[in-house]
Parts: structure tokens; C-alpha cells; sequence
């Protein structure tokens, strides 16, 4: 009898276990995707031990961990919310879609209300809530997301006609222009115009007016270089355009806005192919302002070289893959357009980040994704790679 | 509503991909750039940016005379300074820094709290207190060996050796001349540092040793300086003369074996003024004054040479053929040139005298009519062989030159006082170098200092090497001229120049100084031994001496006693080598 009844008990373990098996094989888990964000948090907080530890010795009692311990436990934070985020079924946050526009609007004018607004490095751009810092631009961030994904779903066919086009061209610019005019953020409303108009063109099945758009915005900005290169030959105009004429030629700037291109300029170009080893950057001494944020990238070139730099720039790469593989096989519009919404947010914020630190275009504050040093940032990305989860978790495998 | 049916959705998606994929690579590209072709210049940027620079004073080389003795030689003194960031015990610190080098605390403490990447404390402290300092073993005390040139015999021969400056190069004497020699190579640390200057310890430090520089081998010699010296200073008291000036040289090959030039100054205190003197108004004025301390009287000052220079107009004549040493000449107390009366030191007149009787009398007639023999041309042309238009060559910085007539000017009148010694000026050097150059058989030397360089290590670098023009005059007159002016010290007006013993040749000189009737005298004499062949030869020069002022009374005593202690003393080495 005994036997008989461990058999049983054997066979029902042995059935649970194949049913187990069977659940995970037709729901889609992305791994790799997972994989590659851990990564990049973990060299991140690498990277910013490395860079800040010698200036966290001056500023915080010898504390050479000071940034690495903020930073380690926004990670943390993030990471749970993430693991939540990635639990909840996409669709729970559709319902949000309009409050998570009004919501992050809403926030942004708190950055002024006494009592509430944190400033730092000589910018209010945060809001302190008990011991917790949030940058309303990156809540903003997140909720144009939800908002775009859901209102272009709730459009359907609307998208086709020029009214709509036109709409959800314009949805976003409150927002930006509020993150540009009250926190005095440029670059993060540039960011969440450019995720607007990334889902744009993704839902939109046009190609001419973006080929348009995208020409003219081209011609536009070139025609605005010359003519600000030409017209600052004027004292007075040549300070308002510093920040341009630094751009083009930081040697002469050195010590006002071409300042810290230079210095990014310097450590990358004094790694050279191999770099000077991990931890071995000069530039770091106190050189380089905001070595452990937005010029993190630099600091990355110094210590590990060409290859490093590289390297971080394949990872970035693979993880936008990864994006679009599941955006392609999310099972509704949605879920891709939310994926469509976070790889915008990750590969306009690289590609600026890159571009500013290698003076390829004018300096403007911009993070490095998952690896600068920030608390709300890490924070929001994780919540949004959550979101991207939960969209992967919704494919069946079979349809893949 | 599934993305099935939106399938250039799905195409977008791709495109998106691409496009981003599109700008990684060009970002690529972009760092390709920066890290590989311009990699090099923001690397040299940023060295740049980040090493700082110390020097290492190289130690300068040492000024050594003929017998060994080192005339000019360095001192290691101390740097104290404190690194703010660096100090633990900042009061331990302020007080042992207080203490140890006679500061008030105060200031002491002003130093060690200003924030700054290293502040100095003192310089120039001995190294003695440095090591005791170093001793206490303080965070953030910095002490800094350094040299400074140091004089251990302080006066002596200040005029010669000269001394250096801050920065320890030569300012005056052979510490110029033989800059390049002396000075060394400073060396380098390179260090690592931050953004705030405070140097980084693990990155380790690039020395580049300092090359010390090469010793000065001279052939001053310390003991007959100093006799020298003391003789000097003797006259100079006796005298109440302005300034007396005593020069001593091989005849043969131009060394120098000593330079006089009382009084003298401290070459340890190079910028004090001497005792008594009244307090410059300006700065302008004291270095005026102190220009005048520092200056070399046998080679920067110029004066009219008086009989000293019958030895030249008789070497003219003599190797001219315009006089023999047989020609008789008869001295009545004066001589006529055009319609001027040119009077003999001797009223009376020396009466009848040959030419040897008459340069023993220093028969101022006698050397008129010599020269008038001999004439403008020829004397002129003597004049430039002799040497007498150039200057010696002299290893010291700011010889002067001749002043001399015009070729063109120079009438009957100008020729006859040129011919015993005055209306035109040389420096003693120049009268000791041509005067050689007739005695020692017609060679003209280089009169120098310079013998030898020999490195840090005892290895010789290079032995200097002097020009030698030959037949000035020939051996014959040159014989003669030993001839005639050992008889001026045996028989004639240089009689106060014999020494017991030794045969020597000599010529005294005593020339009324500028404007005439002035009362300002320089008295001098010219002698050298043994007469035959001559192998020391020396001039005392004594600038405004009070009382009697008769070169062959008071300047010939001088190299008389001068020779009676260093004659048997130049044998003595001889003996031994």
C-alpha cells in the first residue's frame, strides 16, 4: 500500500512539474533582455564607484562610497518596483492613461512650490517627497508613454487622417514646453518630444511627412548654425550662442561653456584603444564636472578605451533589439506601442548622451541610461523595463 | 484590435531599429576618431593638465685653485613648506615650525591655514635645523634640499670669482664666465595631481636626476693671494689710498696666480654695501654703488700707465733699430717739442746718459727723443703689434679697452707724452700682458684663470686652452729689455724693488691722475723674476696714495716684500715637481 500510495504521490509531482514546464513554454519570459539591464545597472554602479569615489572622499567625509550607496539603493528600489511592474498585466495601466498625463503635468509646477522643491548643482528640477528626491521630468517621461500608447489605440484608424497626425504631434508639447520653461530643462523635453514623435511614427503607417519633417528639421538647424556662427561675431550675440560656439570649437571656450566638452574630450581621447585600466582615469581628479553623471560615458572611454566604449554602445544596441523583438510580437497594439515608447526613451537618451560627451553635438545635461549616476532616473527606467516584462510575459510562444 | 492586421507597424518597428542602429554606428565612428586620430593630441592636453613640475637644482660646480683649495663651493640649505591638505596636527605643526625656525606663531599659522596647494614657510634654512625639522616626522611638512653658493674664504679674490644670483646663475667674475661650465642641469620631478593641484601618491613620480655641474680648476693661488691681499690692505692703510691693486702672473704661459683689488667685498654678502657707508637714497643709487663695489680695477678701469709704459716705447725703439742701448743722450731738464717745454722728473737734469742709464733714471728727454726717432707710423704700428689696441682676452667679463689718439691726431706733442706714459689709458692687465710678452722672449699670452674643467665625477672634461702670438719682438730685444730693466732695479730708480738674492727686473711709475694739478697720484710699479728668465711678474698699483707718492718709494717696496716670501715659495714647487 505504502509503495503504491509513494508512486502515486511520485506521479502527481512528476505531472505538476511537466504542467509547470508546459505554462512556462507557452508564456514568453525575455530573459536576455533581462540579462542585459542587469548588466548594464551592474557596470553602472562599477562605473560610478569608480568615478565618484575620489570626489566622494572630498565632498562627504571621506565616504568613498557616498554615491555608490544612493545609487545601489535607487537600483534596489527600482529593481522591486520592476519585479511588481512586470507582474501586473499590461493593460491594468491603460485606465491611468489620462490621469498619468495630468498626473506628470500636474507635477511639473511643484518643482517651485516651497516645501517640496529639492534643488542641486544650481537647477530645480526635483521634488522631495520624505526622503525620496523624483525629477517630474522623468515621471513625464513615463506617463507620455502610457498616455500616447493608449490614446493612439483608442484612435485607430483616426491615426491615417492628417487631424490625427496632427494631434498626436501636439499632445506632448505642454509637457515639453513646461519642462523646458519651469524646470529649465531643455534637453528632457527634447527627450519626451522625441518619444512622442517616435510612437508617432511608429503607429503612423506615413513615411513622406516624417522624411519631411525630419529633412526640414535637418535644413532648419543646419541654417541656424550658420547663421549663429555668422551673427556672433558680435560680443553680445556670441554669449548668448556660447553655448553653440563652444560646440564648434571648445579649445577656444576652454574656460567657460566649452569647459567640460573639453574635459570629456580629454579623457576620451586620452584612453586611446585600451584605455588606462578600471579606475586609473585622471580626468576624474576633479577634473571633469559631473564625472559620475552625464559625463560618465567619458570617464568609460578613459579607464576602458575604445573597446569599452564600444562594448557599452554594442549592449545599448542588443538591448534595442531586444525591444523590437518584443514590440514586434507583443500581442496588441499597446503593448508594442509601450515597448515603442520605452526604446525611444532608451535610444534618443544614449544617442544624445553619446553625442554630447563626444562634442558631437552642443552640450545639454543628458544621462546615460541605467548606468549615470541619478535616483529618480534608474528608478523610472526600471519601471518602464517592467512595463516592457509584463508586454513580453504576454506573448505565447507560439505565436513568436 | 491585434497587431496581426498592422503589419507595417511591425516594419516601423524595424526601421526604428535601423535608424538607431544607424547612429550607433556613426557614434562609433565618432569615437574611432577621437580615440585613435586625435588621441595623441588630447592625451598630450590632458598630461599637460594633469603633471606638475618641481626642479631639482643640480649642484653647481666648484671653483678649485692651484693648490687645491675650493674658493667657491656649495651649501645645501632647506626649503620648509606645508601642504594644507596634507597637515593632521595643524597645531603640533604651528608649533614646531615656530620653534625651530625663530617665526612668530602667528605667522606660522597664517601659512599652515591658508588653503592653498603648498605654501612655503622659509627658504634658505640650514640644513641642520631642515634634518630636525624632518625628524618630527610632520603630516604635510615639506622640506626641500636646495644649494646655495657658498665663499669659505668670503673676501678673497671677491672681484675674481664673482658670485651668482637667486637662481644661482654667475653675476659677475669667472661665475660668468664659466656659466656654461659651472652650472649644471637642473633635473625634473614630474608628479601626478588633481583638478585642486594636491599631488596623487599612487601615481608615483618620473624623476630626471639633476646633472651637477663641472668643477673650475684655476691657476690663482690661494697663499700668494693672500699675501697679496695682506700687502694690499697694508698700503691701502698706510697710504690712505683710494683703492690699491695688486696683480701677479706667469710671464710664460698667462696665468694668473693672483688679483688684488682692495677693498674687496663679501662674496657671501654680495649686496651689502661696505661699513659706513651712508644709507643709498634709491635703488638706482645703490646699485650704482654697489657696481662700483663689485668692480674689477686691474681689468674694468683704465689709467694712464706713466713710466711702467718707457718699457714698451724702449722695446719700440730698440726692435726699430731707432735706438741702441750704446746711444748716448744728455738730459738737461727738459725737452722742446714744437714749441711746448716737456720737463724731466729731475729739474737739475740728468746731464749725459746712454740709453740703458737713461730708462734707469727714467729720463723722461731720453724716451721724447726715442719716440720722435721712431715716429708716428712706426710707433703706431708697434703699438698694434704690441697687442696694446685689443684687449688681453682675459677670462673675466668687462674688460676695458685702450683709449688711445686717433692714428690721425696724433701730433709731435701726443707722441712724446704717449712715449713715457701718458695722455692715453690701459688697464693694468694690459700693461702686465705686454710687458710679458716683451720680457718672456716676444710670445704674446693670454693672461687667464681658466686651467681646467673637471666633471662631478673627478674626470677631466677639458683643459682650457689660450692663444699665443709669437714674435711680438724679437729675442734679442726681448733679452735686452730683461737686460735693461734688471739694471733699473739693481742700479736705478726701481732699487726699492730688489730682493737679496734673486735677480730682479722692474720699472716704477708714478703718473698724476686727471685733471692735472689735482694732487691725485697713482703710483705703481712693475716687477718680475728672476730677470733672465722671467717666470713671475707683478704690478702694484696704488690709486691715490697721501704723503709720498713716488711709485719707486711706495709701490716697489710692495712687490719687493711680495717677492721675498713667494719667490723661494714658487721654487719650492718647482723643486717638488
Amino acid at each position: 500500500m505504502a509503495g503504491i500510495r509513494a508512486e502515486l504521490r511520485a506521479g502527481q509531482r512528476m505531472q505538476s512539474r511537466i504542467r509547470a514546464k508546459r505554462k512556462q513554454e507557452e508564456n514568453f519570459f525575455d530573459y536576455s533582455m533581462l540579462f542585459i539591464v542587469l548588466f548594464l545597472l551592474g557596470f553602472g554602479l562599477v562605473m560610478i564607484y569608480s568615478t565618484s569615489s575620489y570626489s566622494a572622499v572630498m565632498q562627504h567625509e571621506g565616504d568613498s562610497a557616498y554615491f555608490l550607496k544612493k545609487q545601489a539603493m535607487a537600483t534596489v528600489i527600482g529593481l522591486f518596483a520592476m519585479i511588481v511592474v512586470a507582474n501586473i498585466p499590461y493593460h491594468f495601466w491603460e485606465r491611468f492613461a489620462t490621469l498619468a498625463y495630468i498626473g506628470s503635468a500636474a507635477l511639473i509646477p511643484m518643482v517651485l512650490v516651497p516645501g517640496l522643491k529639492y534643488s542641486a548643482n544650481g537647477a530645480t528640477r526635483w521634488i522631495k517627497v520624505g526622503p525620496l528626491t523624483i525629477q517630474p521630468a522623468e515621471v513625464a517621461k513615463l506617463g507620455m508613454i502610457i498616455f500616447l500608447a493608449s490614446l493612439v489605440c483608442r484612435m485607430g484608424r483616426g491615426i491615417r487622417t492628417t487631424k490625427g497626425f496632427f494631434t498626436v504631434l501636439c499632445v506632448p508639447l505642454p509637457i515639453c514646453l513646461m519642462i523646458w520653461k519651469i524646470t529649465n530643462n531643455l534637453s528632457s523635453a527634447i527627450i519626451v518630444f522625441g518619444i512622442a514623435a517616435l510612437m508617432l511614427f511608429v503607429s503612423s503607417p506615413e513615411y513622406k511627412k516624417f522624411i519631411i519633417m525630419g529633412a526640414s528639421g535637418i535644413i532648419g538647424v543646419v541654417v541656424l548654425v550658420i547663421l549663429i556662427k555668422n551673427i556672433s561675431a558680435s560680443e553680445e550675440m556670441g554669449f548668448r550662442f556660447a553655448r553653440i560656439l563652444a560646440w564648434m570649437d571648445p579649445e577656444a571656450y576652454a574656460s567657460g561653456k566649452g569647459f567640460q566638452t573639453l574635459q570629456a574630450l580629454y579623457a576620451i581621447g586620452s584612453g586611446g584603444i585600451l584605455g588606462k585600466g578600471l579606475g586609473q582615469s585622471r580626468q576624474k581628479l576633479g577634473f571633469l564636472p559631473e564625472a559620475q553623471n552625464d559625463m560618465i560615458f567619458s570617464i568609460i572611454c578613459e579607464e576602458l578605451g575604445l573597446f569599452g566604449g564600444i562594448a557599452v554602445i554594442l549592449m545599448f544596441l542588443l538591448l534595442i533589439w531586444r525591444f523590437m523583438v518584443i514590440a514586434n510580437n507583443a500581442s496588441d497594439l499597446f503593448g508594442a506601442l509601450l515597448v515603442v515608447g520605452v526604446m525611444g526613451h532608451v535610444a534618443i537618451q544614449v544617442i544624445l548622451n553619446i553625442a554630447v560627451v563626444t562634442n558631437t553635438i552642443p552640450n545639454t545635461g543628458i544621462s546615460l541610461p541605467f548606468i549615470s549616476y541619478g535616483g529618480s532616473a534608474v528608478l523610472f527606467l526600471l519601471i518602464e523595463i517592467g512595463l516592457v516584462l509584463s508586454v513580453a510575459r504576454g506573448i505565447r510562444l507560439k505565436d513568436m | 484590435m491585434s497587431l496581426k492586421h498592422k503589419t507595417y507597424i511591425r516594419k516601423k518597428i524595424v526601421v526604428t531599429f535601423f535608424l538607431c542602429s544607424t547612429v550607433f554606428l556613426l557614434l562609433c565612428g565618432r569615437l574611432v576618431y577621437l580615440m585613435v586620430v586625435r588621441s595623441e593630441h588630447y592625451s598630450e592636453a590632458a598630461r599637460q593638465l594633469h603633471e606638475r613640475e618641481r626642479k631639482i637644482k643640480a649642484a653647481r660646480g666648484r671653483i678649485i685653485d692651484s693648490t687645491g683649495a675650493v674658493l667657491a663651493d656649495n651649501r645645501t640649505v632647506c626649503t620648509i613648506s606645508v601642504i594644507h591638505n596634507q597637515i593632521t596636527d595643524p597645531e603640533e605643526v604651528i608649533k614646531v615650525l615656530s620653534s625651530e625656525l625663530g617665526l612668530s606663531e602667528e605667522y606660522v599659522a597664517k601659512r599652515v591655514e591658508k588653503y592653498s596647494a603648498i605654501e612655503r614657510i622659509k627658504s634658505n634654512v640650514d640644513k641642520a635645523t631642515g634634518d630636525k625639522i624632518r625628524e618630527y616626522d610632520l603630516d604635510g611638512v615639506k622640506v626641500d634640499e636646495d644649494y646655495k653658493r657658498y665663499y669659505p674664504y668670503e673676501t678673497l679674490a671677491s672681484k675674481v670669482l664673482g658670485f651668482t644670483g637667486g637662481d644661482n646663475q654667475g653675476i659677475i667674475g669667472l661665475e660668468v664666465i664659466y656659466e656654461e661650465y659651472l652650472k649644471g642641469k637642473e633635473g625634473t620631478i614630474l608628479t601626478v595631481t588633481d583638478a585642486k593641484g594636491v599631488e596623487i601618491a599612487e601615481a608615483g613620480e618620473e624623476r630626471i636626476e639633476p646633472e651637477n655641474g663641472n668643477d673650475l680648476h684655476i691657476s690663482l693661488d690661494i697663499n700668494i693671494q693672500s699675501y697679496a691681499t695682506q700687502l694690499a690692505m697694508q698700503a691701502m692703510e698706510t697710504k690712505q689710498a683710494d683703492s690699491v691693486s695688486i696683480l701677479v702672473m706667469n710671464p710664460q704661459n698667462g696665468e694668473i696666480l693672483a688679483m688684488v683689488n682692495v677693498p674687496e667685498f663679501n662674496l657671501n654678502e654680495p649686496y651689502t654695501l661696505p661699513e659706513g657707508t651712508a644709507e643709498p637714497a634709491s635703488q638706482e643709487e645703490k646699485q650704482n654703488l654697489l657696481n662700483r663695489m663689485w668692480r674689477n680695477g686691474c681689468i674694468n678701469d683704465t689709467y694712464e700707465p706713466g713710466s711702467t709704459f718707457k718699457i714698451i716705447t724702449a722695446a719700440a725703439g730698440l726692435e726699430s733699430g731707432a735706438v741702441t742701448v750704446n746711444d748716448q743722450f744728455s738730459c738737461p731738464g727738459y725737452v722742446m717739442v714744437e714749441d711746448r717745454r716737456i720737463r724731466c722728473h729731475k729739474i737739475s737734469g740728468h746731464g749725459a746718459e746712454n740709453f740703458v742709464q737713461g730708462t734707469m733714471n727714467s729720463c723722461n728727454p731720453v724716451f721724447v727723443t726715442v719716440g720722435m726717432r721712431i715716429g708716428v707710423d712706426r710707433y703706431y704700428d708697434y703699438f698694434r703689434q704690441f697687442g696694446l689696441l685689443s684687449k688681453t682676452g682675459v677670462d673675466l667679463p668687462g674688460e676695458a679697452g685702450t683709449i688711445m689718439h686717433k692714428k690721425d691726431n696724433i701730433g709731435a706733442v701726443e707722441l712724446a707724452t704717449i712715449s713715457f706714459g701718458q695722455s692715453f689709458q690701459i688697464t693694468p692687465i694690459q700693461l702686465a700682458t705686454t710687458v710679458s710678452s716683451i720680457v718672456n722672449g716676444g710670445r704674446r699670452v693670454t693672461p687667464h684663470f681658466g686651467v681646467k674643467v673637471v666633471d662631478s665625477e673627478g674626470n677631466l672634461k677639458e683643459t682650457l686652452q689660450y692663444g699665443v702670438r709669437e714674435n711680438i719682438v724679437s729675442a734679442e730685444t726681448s733679452e735686452t729689455m730683461r737686460y735693461i730693466l734688471e739694471q733699473v732695479v739693481e742700479n736705478g730708480s726701481g732699487k726699492n724693488g730688489y730682493v737679496e738674492g734673486y735677480r730682479i727686473g722692474g720699472k716704477t711709475a708714478t703718473s698724476q691722475t686727471l685733471p692735472r694739478g689735482s694732487g691725485r697720484y697713482i703710483s705703481s710699479f712693475l716687477g718680475f723674476a728672476p730677470a733672465d728668465n722671467p717666470q713671475v711678474l707683478a704690478v702694484a698699483i696704488i690709486n691715490n696714495p697721501q704723503g709720498v707718492y713716488y711709485g719707486g718709494q711706495i709701490a716697489a717696496p710692495i712687490v719687493r716684500q711680495l717677492f721675498e716670501n713667494i719667490l723661494p715659495y714658487l721654487e719650492g714647487i718647482d723643486y717638488n715637481t
